[in-house]
C-alpha cells in the first residue's frame, strides 16, 4: 500500500507484466461519515485542550462524592527547592515523579510556571478557566450532536452492525489478528477493505465506552443534572469519581488517537488520508477483478481499474 | 501525475493549516469580542435543556457520615470593610438583612427575625467551578419564604444578592438568581454550617445556598437582597462578580 499510482486513468500502458496486478479505487467512506469524522476530530481536539485547561484550575483527582484534599489519587503539583527552583511533581497514589517541564511546572512565556498541564496543551494557552469552560461546553454540544448523528446514521445504514460489530469468525481469529498487529502485518487487496477484529473492537470501545461515557460523566459533574442523574452519580461512586472517569476517558481518547495515527501511517498515509477526505481507497489485487465482497464497502459503480504493470 | 502531486500537497497543507488554526487560533479567537459570545450561546442551550430535564428536581441530600471534615472556604474569607468589621466585632448582633427593589413590602430582618421563621436543614454537596466538591450541613430559611413576605411585584424577574466583601478590583461581590432557582425549596439563606454558627471564612453571618449550581453563585456575607427586572445596570451587567469576569451566569454545569 506504500506505492500509490501516479495516475489512475485506465489508459496507462501495461508493459507486459510478469504477474498481473490490479489497482482499483474503491469508494470506501460515504460523505456523511467523512464529514462526521472530521467534525469529531476537531471537537476532540478542542475538548481535550479546553478540558485540560479546566483540569488545571484544580489539578487533582479523587474518588467518591467529595474531594479528600489530602489524598488525591492523581495530582500535578509543584515544590520549590531551597535555591528557589520550581519542580513539577506528578503524584499517582503514593508514587511521586519529577515531571518538571511537562506536568506541575512548565514554561509559560519562557518562565517556569506552576500549572498542571503545559500551556501548549491547553485552550486557551494561559490560565483562563472561564474561557476554557466556554470552549468546552460549546464543543461538547457539537460533539454530542455529531455523535448522535453518527450513531443514527451507522444504525440506519447498517454500518454499525455490518462493519463494526465483530462477527463470530472475527472472534475466532482474534489471536491471529493480535499477532498480525504486533508484527505490523496488514491485509492487502480486498481483505484490506474490511475492518479487522481488533479495529472493530477499538472503534466500538471508543465510540460507546469513551464517547458515550465521557458525555455521561460530563453530565454527572453538573450539579443541576445531578438532581435527575443521581443514580448515575451513585453508580460510579460520586461526583468526584465521575470527574476522574471523565478524565480517564479523555486519556483513552489520546491513547486511541496515537494508535489510530500509527496505524494510518503504517498502512499508507496517502491512501488512508485520501479515503477519509475523498472517500476513495486504493487496493491492489492480483488476477481477475473481483467485486469487493467486503462488508464495509460498496464497490464503486464505475470501476476504475488499471493494469499498471508492477 | 502533476495533478495527483498537487492534490497531495494541497491535502497536506490543508491539514497542517487546520491543525495550526485549531491550536493557535483558539487563543486569538478568545481575545476577540465575537468568539466568546458565540461560544457563550451554548450556555443558553445548556440552561434551557437542563431546565427542561430537571425542572424542580431536588439536589441529592447526604447523610451525616458524608460531611467533609473541613468545609473548604474559597474566594473572600475575611471581609475588611469597616462596616463588616464592626458587625463582626459585635457578633453580628446589629446585622440587618435588607430586602428591597421591586417588592410590595420591603423588609429589614435581624438574624433573630430570620431564625424565628420556619427553617430547613440539608446536607448537600458544594461544587466549586474549579472542580472540587465538599459536603456540609446547612441550616437556614428558604429564600422562597422571605420572598413571599416581601411580595415581589409583577415586574420582578431576578433576585440580586449584594455582599459585604470587596474584591481585588474594589467592587463588591454580588450575584443574581432567576426565579426558578430563587423559589426552589433547597435555596436557603443559611446561618449555620454543620450545626455551628456560620464561620466568617464560610460567609458569616448569612450566605446563600443554591445546591443545584456551582459555588460562585452562593454569595457569602449577604448585605441586601434586591428584586429587579434586569441586572444590566448592576456591575458590568452580567449578573454577578464572576460573571463580569467572563464566567457563565447559569452555573448549573
Amino acid at each position: 500500500m506504500a506505492s500509490i499510482p501516479e495516475d489512475v486513468t485506465p489508459s496507462s500502458p501495461a508493459a507486459a507484466p510478469p504477474a498481473r496486478r490490479l489497482r482499483r479505487l474503491v469508494y470506501r467512506h460515504t460523505l456523511p461519515l467523512r464529514i462526521m469524522h472530521w467534525i469529531n476530530a476537531i471537537c476532540l481536539l478542542v475538548l481535550l485542550g479546553s478540558g485540560l485547561q479546566i483540569f488545571n484550575a484544580h489539578p487533582a483527582l479523587y474518588w467518591g462524592q467529595r474531594s479528600t484534599f489530602e489524598h488525591p489519587w492523581l495530582s500535578l503539583g509543584a515544590t520549590q527547592t531551597r535555591d528557589g527552583k520550581l519542580h513539577g511533581v506528578t503524584a499517582i497514589g503514593s508514587h511521586r515523579f519529577d515531571t518538571t517541564g511537562w506536568f506541575g511546572v512548565s514554561k509559560a512565556n519562557g518562565q517556569p510556571t506552576v500549572r498542571g498541564f503545559p500551556s501548549w496543551a491547553t485552550i486557551p494557552g494561559p490560565q483562563w478557566l472561564a474561557m476554557g469552560r466556554a470552549w468546552h461546553f460549546f464543543f461538547a454540544w457539537i460533539f454530542a450532536i455529531n455523535g448522535t448523528c453518527f450513531f443514527l446514521y451507522a444504525l440506519w445504514t447498517r454500518h454499525l452492525t455490518r462493519d463494526l460489530v465483530p462477527t463470530r469468525r472475527d472472534w475466532r481469529g482474534i489471536g491471529r489478528s493480535i499477532i498480525d498487529h504486533a508484527l505490523l502485518r496488514h491485509p492487502h487487496g480486498e481483505a484490506a477493505l474490511r475492518y479487522n477484529v481488533l479495529q472493530r473492537i477499538a472503534y466500538l470501545v471508543v465510540i460507546f465506552l469513551f464517547g458515550g461515557g465521557v458525555v455521561l460523566m460530563g453530565l454527572a459533574m453538573s450539579p443541576r443534572m445531578d438532581s435527575v442523574l443521581g443514580w448515575l452519580v451513585d453508580l460510579v461512586g460520586g461526583r468526584q469519581s465521575a470527574r476522574s472517569i471523565h478524565f480517564l476517558f479523555a486519556m483513552g481518547f489520546i491513547a486511541f488517537f496515537l494508535i489510530h495515527i500509527f496505524e494510518v501511517i503504517v498502512t499508507g498515509v496517502g491512501n488512508n488520508l485520501r479515503s477519509i477526505i475523498t472517500g476513495r481507497y486504493l487496493i491492489e489485487t492480483s488476477g481477475e477483478p473481483l467485486r469487493a465482497k467486503a462488508d464495509c464497502v460498496t464497490p464503486e459503480r464505475s470501476k476504475r481499474s488499471v493494469h499498471d504493470g508492477t | 501525475m502533476k495533478l495527483i502531486n498537487k492534490r497531495r500537497r494541497f491535502l497536506r497543507d490543508a491539514l497542517a493549516l487546520t491543525g495550526a488554526v485549531a491550536v493557535g487560533g483558539c487563543d486569538k479567537l478568545s481575545e476577540t469580542d465575537w468568539a466568546p459570545k458565540v461560544l457563550g450561546s451554548a450556555t443558553s442551550l445548556s440552561h434551557a435543556a437542563q431546565r427542561a430535564l430537571s425542572r424542580n428536581a431536588m439536589a441529592r441530600e447526604y447523610s451525616e457520615a458524608d460531611i467533609s471534615p473541613v468545609f473548604r472556604a474559597n474566594g473572600s474569607t475575611d471581609p475588611q470593610s469597616a462596616e463588616y468589621r464592626a458587625l463582626a466585632a459585635n457578633g453580628f448582633r446589629g446585622y440587618r438583612l435588607a430586602v428591597g427593589g421591586l417588592v410590595a413590602h420591603p423588609l429589614s430582618l435581624s438574624l433573630d427575625d430570620l431564625r424565628a421563621l420556619p427553617n430547613r436543614t440539608q446536607i448537600t454537596r458544594h461544587d466549586c467551578v474549579e472542580g472540587w466538591s465538599v459536603i456540609g450541613k446547612w441550616t437556614g430559611v428558604q429564600l422562597s419564604r422571605v420572598l413571599k413576605m416581601a411580595q415581589p411585584t409583577e415586574a420582578a424577574r431576578y433576585v440580586v444578592f449584594r455582599c459585604y466583601d470587596a474584591m481585588d478590583d474594589g467592587s463588591e461581590y454580588y450575584e443574581s438568581l432567576g426565579f426558578d432557582d430563587a423559589w426552589h425549596p433547597q435555596t436557603l439563606l443559611a446561618w449555620e454550617l454543620n450545626g455551628k454558627t456560620l464561620p466568617i471564612p464560610n460567609g458569616a453571618p448569612l450566605r446563600l445556598r443554591v445546591p443545584r449550581q456551582l459555588g460562585y453563585k452562593m454569595a457569602k456575607y449577604l448585605r441586601r437582597i434586591d428584586l429587579v427586572d434586569s441586572f444590566k445596570s448592576i456591575g458590568d451587567g452580567n449578573g454577578g462578580y464572576w460573571e463580569d469576569q467572563g464566567y457563565q451566569w447559569y452555573a448549573g454545569i
